[in-house]
């Protein structure tokens, strides 16, 4: 019967029109500074360093906690060249107890960043990581956009609360290693206290 | 004259009057009828945009504007103060006067159908002895000015959808005309509030148990949906909105307008649906008569204000729920489909009107089915010759359902 369509039609808005108003389900809308969709856990913006420092540290203990070694693996290889850093002129030692460089300046230009990961895929430290703070709006594009040492770091446990699976396994692979490594460390020392004990006592010729 | 809620808008009047000298008073009385249509016609603009906001939302399981002010009352005010700080820019190749007046035109002749409209029992601005007449007549002023802001701004898109109005408005302003005219014989006038008078509880009711207004006679109901179907193409509004036609040809007349010279384009579309719908309600829907008798204890003017939102949620609902049509299908559906039927609808208002005097159940009960069969019938037919040969698209590699 010609009608028949324009009638179910108007059957379907009116029954969006009432449902609306009593059934939750219906209305997807996120009202977004009140609320706020969960964002997933592999959700990525910008870079952030990650610092081995305690949850609530100050600025200089983010600082000393720092991963990187200023080896410039991810300034070389960010396709926008967003990153600039500078080498130390000293040395200090890392968590493994070994003497390192540590970046002395290290600058990213998130208005620059086009949030590739490929400084995350290339570090070798496990030292960048990608952060999920969005809510970047300012009023002008330097300095507020070119992030300093300071704004970068961010302690491990920060990087434990947003993405937890991977921040759990980054921990292990470190731990084991920072383990095989003073496994081989205390291995070389007992050889050479070997040695050593050898040299002390000559072998009766 | 006692001062009840019925007479109170007059009451106030006087009131106002009474403070000038007796030489003035049909000037004050007249800018008083004035004021009172530009502010409850503005109001009832600026709430029905957000009204259709919101309810455009519901219909899509959105939630509509509701930032400015509780519930989001306040965005019209907002809007208007937007619409006036932009930048007002003419085409240097338009046709000034013509692009200065078309938003002018079209506010100014919606306005002019506010005169005749009855909106209440003593409510009347202008009791024309033509007032249908002159409502088309000044209806007509619409599309005048779509193709004076289609043809001035030099653009080819806003030449089309002047062009495009032009064609609409010559093939539905024939149904929307004839599907008046039944309720112009049952008067006996068309005199607005001799058509109200006409459909008057006084009279008793229609079969029985429904109110005594045209819409429930199967004329009626005819007359009504050609009348509400042509109102919507007559006003521009989706199904019908070819002329702006954003999808197609940017925003048709609109397209070389800011400010508030687009803003008044709006108002005027606005004010021209709210005068059709309230003309609408006095032809079909009894004007200002409450329903029953009982139900006179609310003023006329009340039951005129709600059949008036009534319709207008129709329209709105209608908008949510169609699709644009394509400029062929709209020729043929109002030259072979709508207008055969308002023709055929007029002889049926004659059949009615000349067996008004049948008596007995039997003869009551015929007089009911022939007319509605004289309803029906061609309708059916009608609808099948119109879609003859169209069926549903057919496609080779996906199954049909």
């Amino acid at each position: 019967m010609l009608g028949s369509g324009i009638l179910k039609g108007l059957l379907v808005t009116a029954r969006n029109f009432v449902g609306s108003f009593h059934d939750r389900e219906r209305l997807p809308t996120v009202q977004y500074p009140e609320e706020r969709a969960p964002v997933g856990e592999a959700f990525r913006t910008f870079p952030f360093l990650v610092s081995d420092c305690p949850a609530d540290a100050d600025a200089s203990a983010r600082l000393a906690g720092l991963r990187g070694v200023a080896c410039q693996i991810c300034e070389r290889n960010c396709p926008p060249r967003c990153i600039h850093i500078e080498k130390s002129k000293d040395k200090k030692p890392d968590a493994a107890g070994k003497p390192q460089l540590y970046p002395a300046v290290f600058e990213i230009d998130i208005s620059v960043c086009m949030g590739c990961q490929i400084c995350v895929e290339v570090c070798p430290f496990d030292s960048i990581k990608m952060d999920k703070v969005f809510e970047i709006a300012v009023p002008r594009r330097s300095p507020e956009l070119l992030l300093d040492r300071d704004r970068l770091s961010k302690p491990n446990a920060y990087y434990r609360r947003i993405r937890p699976s991977e921040a759990a396994a980054v921990d292990a692979a470190r731990a084991a290693e920072q383990a095989a490594a003073k496994a081989r460390a205390d291995a070389a020392a007992k050889a050479a206290a070997a040695r050593q004990a050898a040299a002390a006592t000559p072998p009766a010729a | 004259m006692p001062v009840t809620l019925e007479t109170f808008p007059l009451a106030l009047r006087d009131w106002l009057c009474a403070f000038l000298p007796q030489e003035f008073h049909w000037l004050l009385s007249g800018l008083l009828v004035i004021i009172a249509i530009l502010t409850v016609f503005g109001l009832g603009f600026a709430f029905i945009t957000v009204a259709e906001r919101k309810f455009l939302g519901r219909f899509q399981n959105r939630i509509g504007p509701n930032r400015v002010g509780p519930f989001g009352l306040l965005q019209p005010f907002a809007d208007a103060v937007k619409a006036l700080t932009k930048e007002d820019i003419v085409p240097a190749t338009a046709d000034k006067l013509p692009h200065f007046l078309a938003p002018c035109v079209i506010v100014s002749g919606a306005l002019l159908c506010f005169a005749v409209l009855p909106y209440g029992r003593h409510l009347v601005p202008a009791d024309l002895d033509a007032g249908l007449l002159y409502f088309f007549a000044a209806g007509a002023f619409t599309e005048l000015a779509v193709f004076m802001a289609g043809w001035s701004s030099h653009n080819k898109f806003s030449l089309l959808a002047g062009i495009r109005a032009l064609a609409q408005l010559v093939s539905y302003e024939l149904p929307l005309l004839l599907a008046t005219l039944p309720a112009v014989m049952a008067a006996r006038s068309l005199n607005l509030q001799t058509i109200v008078g006409s459909q008057s509880p006084a009279a008793g009711l229609k079969a029985g148990f429904l109110p005594n207004w045209h819409l429930f006679s199967p004329w009626g109901a005819a007359g009504f949906l050609i009348f509400l179907i042509a109102a919507i193409a007559e006003s521009n509004r989706s199904p019908f909105d070819l002329p702006e036609g954003e999808s197609e040809i940017i925003a048709g007349h609109l397209t070389e307008y800011s400010g508030f010279k687009y803003a008044l384009f709006f108002m005027g579309e606005y004010f021209g649906l709210i005068a059709l719908s309230g003309f609408c309600a006095t032809l079909f829907l009894g004007g200002w008569q409450a329903p029953y008798a009982a139900l006179e204890v609310i003023p006329s003017w009340v039951w005129f204000g709600l059949k008036v939102a009534a319709l207008i949620f129709t329209f709105i609902w209608i908008r949510a729920t169609f699709l644009r049509l394509r400029m062929d299908q709209l020729m043929r559906f109002s030259w072979k489909f709508l207008l055969p039927l308002a023709l055929i609808n007029l002889g049926t208002a004659a059949f009615w009107l000349l067996t008004a005097h049948w008596q007995g159940a039997w003869w009551i009960a015929l007089r009911w089915f022939a007319a509605a069969a004289l309803v029906i019938a061609p309708y059916s037919i009608l609808g099948r010759r119109l879609f003859r040969g169209l069926g549903a698209r057919t496609y080779e590699y996906a199954p049909n359902n």
